[in-house]
């Protein structure tokens, strides 16, 4: 489709021109292909209007896009070398609200930018996976494999963990707990030293359960049980069943979601939105929109198996993993399979922070691909 | 520099290993997927229905009934109630204060109205007052820019025109309560009505019709957002009686503050012209629904404003059973018409004396005048020579003993008593019958008890040829009439009771003759009766009877009567029971009079003379 400019190993540092003619152009119709549906649906969602989501969605996308472009158009050294510097900026914002929260201005989880909101933890998301890709590109195998050297990559994940899971947000805590153990296993940490953590962690779910909020007890025995309270907490995840069931394989069509524009389904333009896409376009859209996941994550995945740079291969591991983990635990969160927990689903949902976080991360993600024949130093 | 080797190839070797991972989990998503819209499609898309499908019931019309000429007996009004739909008005007090201005609330309806206000969402219409008149309706509609949120909404509530005249007719409609059978969707319905007794019972079904009904699409918080389907029902059916609303409400207004019951029926058909029982109730107000109070009143009221007297308590027929005695001895050839026996005011069976009412006696009498003075020493004689048995098959082919079958209201079977009823009614030695017995069941009185609606089917077939004839609200038509069977009683002893009860109205000494009329040489007859209801002592004899209405109500006699008219051609049978009324020649027979001489005037098939 297109032509790309061969760089050269010698030439490590490419021109404007060069870095864009090596952008991966069929990602980013995948990407734009993926955010039309999501404005399509916000549009059916305000029952066939562009207000007031479908044209704020599309404003947004279209600065996501310029965001991704300046990051993708960045040479991937500076990523290595801001990498700490921003992770520290992260924490502080994340202590700024947190603080903020306690001292009794209202728990909110963001800082208002006037133009938009800016949310600590999506940063985080991203400058824990810069950290952490540009830890393990300086440590070796041995450090890896010890207990040791898995001490401050550990610290990393936590520390900020903890301040997001005060918030209280838990899905996003976890989120970043995932994603950073999703680094440690592509690392190389052995797998028995995951299985320890799991039984540690299934050993600690009773003591935990007291740390929970009710309203996170709630979650989860209403995901254990919905019909426990089916106009309460169950209600949810009740509605957003039938609404995906009653679109059956071919769907009720655009504008006809009776579950959706009749407000049965809660949430349908934001954490809900994969329901209201299903049960107008049925089984046949839904699983266009699984498929153009997986084709974006596996083009990252190539990426990052052809960037010659361990840093680059780790941060876009990092980075689709962590947008994997966006798209499967909104779409298994509105399927039933797991409680709900406020994730939404990454380029479709209604909201700012998520579209700018995760196009930065696909700008990254380019940036590695364009950047692949950089040689990284330690 | 190998184990930096080494690690890249972990990380290559561990992230397609991720990849792998993450690609599967988002099999498990396309298999959910596929579970829950393809396999469990079906059941989702029910449940998906249920929820966004409302169906309602709508209320079809109750049919009319109407009398034989086409008069509207019970019909359906408009309602009109007011309403106010809180998010229709900015500003729910001040509508509710600008209301009051123009009709008041009370303290309590006020209450109300906010309490049902903050239970329903804001776009459900809130009742504040129902059955507005239209006076109201249009004060509300002129001051409509004062009352955002007020709307009027009707509805349909049964009415009697006629109001308590016809309710032991008619009935009434209230709503279902738990014991009522509930075999159709509107009975579900708060504020449905159904027919609670008379002919809204009798017909209910015919009279409801069908409920339609209408699928509405609603949203979450119930509010309708467009109509489906809508599918209209059936309209109740209209209902035609062969009562004739002029001569009901002549019979009702002649027996005024009397407690009794009043029927007039065709002779051939046995259509019911009018069948009234008094006091009444205005079956209007029944509608509107009483108090607790009200009810309780009505049902311990002891004259028994419930209780239709034609038809539901019996009562001895007294003098107006000579008839059947007189026929049946006829018929037995134990007396001819010829026959004469001597009334002495009193006769004895053993040392037991029977004493005529007229005390000084009538001399010697044959069977017609024995009817035209209602001789009792007369029917003594006669009942003892013809026996219980035969008596009670005559009755029995009159009609008197079991239930007519008229359907509106619980009726009574009343008694003809024999042999064999006493019995099965009494163990032992006590079960045989007495000719004593016998001899009170000569006058009507003793075990013998009837309704008057078996009265008046009695005379009827007395007087029309001899045909079985019942009574019915149902009018059919001559050419789909049914043949009747006939009693089968030679015509020569019916002349003779006709004759007889001719006398009583308009022979000089007959016990009605007060009551007589001549319309254009149209004449009437009939036959008395008055019935004690407490038994006559012998120290009471002794001292001279205690005038009737002497005695507290409770205690004074009914009076009967029964009578038909033209006397040359009959058409009109009545029967009049007036409770405690006192003499059935001074009370009874001048209501049956002027219902009789009206039925004439009335009378379609006789050309105006006037």
């Amino acid at each position: 489709m297109y032509k790309y400019y061969e760089t050269s190993f010698k030439n490590q540092s490419l021109s404007l021109k060069e870095k864009f003619f090596n952008l991966s152009f069929s990602y980013i119709l995948f990407i734009v292909m993926l955010a039309s549906i999501g404005i399509v649906v916000l549009y059916s969602a305000a029952n066939g209007s562009w207000k007031p989501w479908a044209i704020n969605q599309l404003i947004r996308f279209a600065m996501g896009c310029g965001v991704m472009m300046v990051f993708a158009l960045t040479d991937i050294r500076f990523f290595m070398k801001i990498a700490y510097p921003f992770y520290f900026v992260a924490l502080l914002l994340l202590i700024y609200v947190e603080v903020r929260g306690s001292i009794g201005m209202g728990a909110q989880r963001w800082i208002d930018l006037k133009f938009f909101n800016l949310q600590p933890s999506e940063l985080m998301k991203i400058a824990l996976v810069m950290v952490l890709a540009k830890y393990f590109h300086s440590s070796s195998l041995q450090s890896i494999e010890s207990t040791r050297g898995l001490l401050i990559p550990i610290m990393l994940t936590l520390f900020p963990a903890f301040l997001v899971m005060t918030q209280p947000d838990l899905g996003t805590a976890l989120m970043l707990i995932m994603s950073a153990g999703a680094i440690f296993f592509a690392v190389g940490v052995q797998v028995w030293k995951f299985v320890v953590v799991m039984l540690g962690g299934a050993l600690m779910i009773p003591f935990a359960w007291h740390f929970l909020h009710d309203y996170q007890k709630n979650r989860v025995l209403t995901f254990l049980d919905p019909e426990r309270d089916p106009l309460g907490a169950g209600y949810h995840i009740i509605q957003s069943k039938i609404a995906l069931g009653s679109g059956g394989v071919f769907g009720k069509g655009f504008l006809k979601g009776t579950q959706s524009h009749l407000n049965f389904l809660p949430e349908k333009h934001t954490d809900f939105i994969f329901t209201m896409l299903s049960e107008e376009f049925g089984m046949i859209g839904a699983v266009f929109v699984v498929l153009i996941n997986i084709l974006i994550i596996a083009y990252s995945f190539g990426f990052a198996l052809r960037s010659t740079s361990y840093f680059g291969k780790l941060l876009a591991i990092g980075l689709a993993t962590n947008f994997f983990l966006y798209v499967f635990i909104n779409m298994a969160m509105v399927l039933g399979l797991i409680p709900v927990v406020g994730i939404p689903l990454a380029l479709i949902s209604y909201g700012g922070t998520v579209i700018l976080s995760v196009m930065a991360s696909f700008g990254m993600i380019l940036s590695v691909w364009i950047n692949r024949n950089v040689n990284i130093g330690k | 520099m190998n184990r930096d080797n080494d690690k890249g190839k972990v990380l290559i070797k561990r992230s397609l290993i991720l990849g792998l991972g993450e690609f599967l989990m988002f099999m498990v998503i396309i298999a959910r997927l596929y579970y829950l819209q393809v396999y469990q499609a079906d059941r989702y898309q029910t449940l998906a229905d249920e929820n966004r499908i409302s169906t309602r019931l709508l209320i079809p019309p109750r049919g009319v009934i109407y009398d034989r000429n086409q008069v509207i007996l019970a019909s359906n009004q408009q309602n009109f109630q007011a309403s106010i739909v809180a998010e229709q008005t900015t500003n729910v007090q001040e509508t509710l204060d600008a209301f009051k201005k123009i009709m008041p609330l009370s303290e309590a309806e006020e209450e109300r109205i906010k309490k049902d206000l903050r239970k329903n969402r804001s776009f459900v219409p809130i009742k504040i007052k129902d059955n507005l008149t239209w006076e109201e309706v249009s004060k509300i509609q002129l001051n409509a820019p004062d009352l955002p949120g007020i709307i009027i909404d009707e509805g349909l509530t049964r009415y009697y025109p006629f109001g308590e005249e016809l309710f032991h007719v008619l009935g009434y409609v209230s709503s279902v309560s738990s014991n009522d059978v509930k075999d159709d969707p509107l009975l579900e319905i708060p504020g449905f009505k159904i027919g609670k007794s008379g002919i809204e019972k009798l017909y209910e079904k015919k009279l409801r019709g069908r409920g339609g009904t209408l699928k509405l699409e609603v949203n979450a918080y119930g509010r309708i957002m467009k109509e489906i389907e809508k599918n209209e029902g059936v309209l109740g059916e209209r209902v035609d009686l062969t009562i004739d609303e002029r001569l009901q409400k002549k019979a009702y207004e002649l027996l005024g503050e009397e407690s009794g019951g009043v029927v007039l029926i065709d002779v051939h058909t046995g259509e019911i012209l009018a069948l009234a029982s008094t006091p009444s109730y205005d079956p209007n107000r029944l509608v509107q629904g009483v108090s607790n109070k009200e009810w309780r009143e009505l049902t311990s009221n002891e004259r028994r404003p419930l209780t239709n007297k034609v038809l539901s308590e019996h009562y001895s027929p007294g003098s107006t059973f000579k008839m059947v005695v007189a026929l049946a001895a006829l018929e037995a050839g134990v007396i001819r018409p010829e026959t004469r026996f001597f009334c002495a005011g009193k006769m004895f069976l053993g040392d037991h004396a029977f004493h005529c009412w007229k005390h000084s006696g009538h001399g010697y009498l044959d069977v017609v005048q024995a009817l035209q003075h209602s001789c009792d020493i007369y029917f003594y004689e006669t009942a003892q020579k013809v026996g219980i048995e035969k008596i009670a098959e005559m009755a029995r082919r009159l009609g008197l003993g079991k239930e007519i079958g008229l359907g509106i209201a619980q009726e009574s079977p009343g008694l003809i008593p024999d042999k064999a009823w006493k019995k099965r009614r009494f163990r032992g030695a006590r079960g045989f019958w007495q000719q004593g017995e016998t001899l009170i069941s000569g006058i009507g009185q003793g075990y013998i008890l009837t309704t008057p609606l078996q009265l008046v089917t009695m005379t009827a077939r007395l007087v029309n040829g001899g045909y079985e004839v019942t009574p019915t609200f149902t009018k059919v038509e001559a050419t789909e009439r049914k043949p009747l069977d006939k009693i089968k009683i030679s015509s020569t002893y019916l002349d003779l009771i006709k004759e007889g009860m001719f006398s009583v109205v308009n022979v000089p000494g007959g016990t009605a003759y007060g009551s007589r009329f001549n319309y254009n040489g149209q004449m009437m007859g009939g036959k008395t009766g008055t019935t004690q209801v407490k038994r006559i002592t012998m120290k009471e004899r002794q001292s001279g009877i205690i005038k009737d209405k002497d005695l507290p109500w409770r205690l004074r006699s009914h009076a009967l009567f029964v009578g038909y008219a033209p006397h040359d051609n009959p058409k009109y049978a009545v029967a009049v029971l007036v409770e405690h009324g006192g003499g059935g020649s001074s009370v009874a027979a001048p209501i049956a009079s002027k219902l009789l001489q009206e039925a004439v005037k009335l009378d379609p098939t006789k050309k105006s003379v006037d």
